[in-house]
């Protein structure tokens, strides 16, 4: 049974009312609980969980503490591309946005990716928009043989692909998958994704559980924080990560919590999420899912940041650049999202330190899953 | 038969002879200086490092320039590896990088609770012996795997009292308490101890050494944390050299029943 089955067994209006029925008393069954189920999760994303923050967050520090300890794995986003076929309405690299494409070639990713690492970075992730005209088979391959001596550990965000692909790119180095649904609720999805491939979300949706079966040992889940009802949408990427630890048991699982800034195509977001609401969904995930890794990009603003450390992140990435070649010849191409965190990585690696957490910039070693 | 107190009571692993019978781990530390002095309060002679973690062919990693090996065996571990293959070559990496050819081997295919794999375990144990590596396993507490791997060669097995980074305590301890009873190796408990009282039951119990990370790591204060694992681990030793009564469930009169045969 892959997700798309286990999705249609619940109705995203159904959720929507049961989590505002949810009363203090469920609410305070939860925080009672030892493990919470999918049921005290509802309660804890409930506006009636609100007055209970202090006490979330109190227990998802102590909880990521214990599994994870005072570090925080550091990655940095590598933008091989912005061409783009698809629409997404909120996306900078959206076909119908006037900015200037770019897709670096392999010898440029490769001066990327020696910046990272003059930087400290030995994590990577690679991005690009959809476009499998550009971004082919021989052109990662080759973008992969320069990258590979680089970094002890690279991953992809790329447009969902198939299970044999995957099997490839393991084989060429690749050991991590990003995916994030964008929103969990197959209705408004269609309205967000007009144009291009990324219609099709079935397609998307059960990417990361071929990415589990080729062999990826890290997978990456989200949604776009901005586009529905974020307490909805928690549920559902809470459900998605419960399939997975069961489907996909020996990657190592983690979410992300990407909130929607403006962009080249200047939309503004239908639901927007405030902090304190952004606090209360990592907390609620962080009670539900605690040996889940956690990741937090530059979307967000360094102050906010620094304060979200000790409630349940686990990796972040610094200096980000969301235009491709970004690093060695910064402002060239247009960028996917405004980066709101704009210090460079040695600036967050001290922000780290002064809030006791050590900056992890090497977590596995490619070299010995990689003949 | 009480066993002798002896002032001289080394931990013996492969010949080699260490003064502490508590061996720490360096993951989930603030900072390498924090786990400088943790080290150093622990007393500890034997300091596991995750390969993974480390880059070995740079002489400024923030863990590796933290220990100092003239002063502690530096025992690397394959922790991230999901099958005996990736383990294998983990430790050859490791060893051509100029470590001593000791392993701390885990083969964890679940990333979530990190339970051992006994099958890779055993195989990768196979090989890494044959290639005349000193293995040291890390296993859940099962006794037949326990003898398997004292058979192919291993240095120790290492079962876990709970799962690693649980701080749970000796949740397996029926059958860590067989392996104990059956083992030719020292028997290292491995993953789980939350508590000093919890090392204490384990040296108590007769384990030979236990490795802990996390619960010093954590701690509001490592460095003292570290200081009360060593002051746990010695009592819990002496404790059980000094040869502990068995625990009763029910207060023992003189004789009720039997009083009248005198």
């Amino acid at each position: 049974m892959s997700f798309y089955d286990v999705i249609h067994s619940y109705n995203w209006n159904e959720i929507q009312k049961e989590i505002g029925r949810r009363t203090v008393e469920d609410v305070e069954r939860a925080l009672a609980a030892r493990t919470p189920g999918l049921d005290d999760l509802m309660s804890l994303l409930s506006p009636q969980a609100e007055p209970f923050l202090e006490q979330m967050a109190q227990r998802a520090h102590r909880l990521t503490l214990q599994r994870f300890g005072r570090v925080m794995g550091m990655f940095a986003p590598l933008y091989l591309s912005n061409v783009c076929t698809n629409r997404c309405v909120y996306c900078g690299f959206n076909a119908g946005n006037a900015i200037t494409r770019l897709t670096l070639t392999p010898e440029e990713a490769g001066t990327e990716g020696e910046s990272l690492r003059r930087m400290g970075f030995r994590t990577v992730l690679l991005l690009s928009g959809e476009a499998p005209q550009v971004i082919t088979e021989e052109y990662l391959k080759r973008v992969l043989e320069r990258l590979r001596p680089r970094f002890s550990s690279i991953g992809i965000e790329m447009f969902p692909m198939a299970e044999k692909r995957y099997r490839e790119l393991i084989g060429q180095g690749v050991d991590g998958l990003t995916l994030f649904q964008e929103t969990y609720d197959e209705t408004s999805y269609g309205e967000f994704h007009p144009g291009g491939r990324k219609c099709d979300y079935r397609w998307r949706l059960e990417a990361p559980e071929r990415g589990g079966a080729a062999g990826f040992r890290r997978l990456g889940i989200g949604a776009l924080l901005g586009l529905n009802d974020w307490r909805v949408e928690g549920f559902y990427v809470a459900l998605h990560a419960s399939h997975l630890l069961k489907t996909c048991w020996k990657s190592q699982l983690a979410v992300s919590f990407p909130r929607l800034r403006s962009s080249a195509g200047a939309y503004e977001p239908r639901f927007p999420v405030a902090d304190r609401h952004l606090v209360q969904l990592i907390c609620a995930l962080r009670l539900f899912l605690p040996d889940v890794g956690f990741t937090l990009s530059t979307r967000e603003l360094a102050p906010l940041r620094d304060c979200l450390i000790p409630l349940g992140i686990t990796t972040m990435s610094a200096g980000s650049h969301t235009e491709p070649g970004g690093y060695s010849r910064p402002g060239k191409g247009g960028a996917q999202f405004e980066v709101a965190d704009g210090r460079s990585p040695g600036a967050v690696a001290e922000a780290l330190r002064r809030t006791g957490y050590e900056p992890v910039w090497k977590e596995w070693d490619a070299a010995s899953a990689f003949a | 038969m009480k066993t002798k107190i002896k002032a001289d009571d080394p931990l013996i692993i492969a010949g080699r002879s260490f003064g502490s019978r508590l061996l720490l781990g360096t993951g989930k530390f603030s900072s390498a200086r924090v786990m400088k002095s943790a080290l150093k309060a622990s007393g500890t002679e034997i300091v596991t490092v995750a390969l993974r973690r480390v880059e070995l062919d740079n002489a400024r990693d923030s863990i590796l320039s933290a220990v100092d090996v003239g002063r502690y065996l530096l025992l690397p571990n394959t922790s991230g590896a999901r099958n005996a293959e990736e383990a294998v070559r983990l430790a050859r990496l490791a060893r051509a990088a100029g470590c001593e050819p000791w392993i701390k081997l885990e083969v964890t295919p679940d990333p979530h609770y990190l339970l051992p794999d006994p099958i890779e375990t055993l195989k990768a144990a196979e090989i890494l012996v044959r290639e005349g590596f000193t293995v040291l396993p890390y296993i859940n507490a099962d006794p037949v795997l326990a003898k398997r791997l004292e058979e192919v060669g291993t240095a120790t097995v290492m079962p876990l009292g709970s799962p690693i980074g649980s701080n749970r305590g000796l949740k397996t301890r029926e059958l860590i308490e067989i392996i104990i009873e059956k083992a030719r190796v020292p028997v290292v408990v491995d993953a789980g101890l939350g508590a000093p009282s919890h090392a204490a039951e384990a040296m108590e119990m007769g384990a030979d050494a236990v490795l802990v990370n996390t619960a010093v790591a954590v701690a509001g204060d490592p460095v003292a944390m570290a200081r009360a694992f060593k002051k746990g681990v010695e009592a819990g030793r002496e404790a059980f050299l000094a040869g502990l009564g068995s625990p009763r469930k029910t207060a023992e009169a003189s004789s009720p029943l039997t009083g009248f045969l005198r």
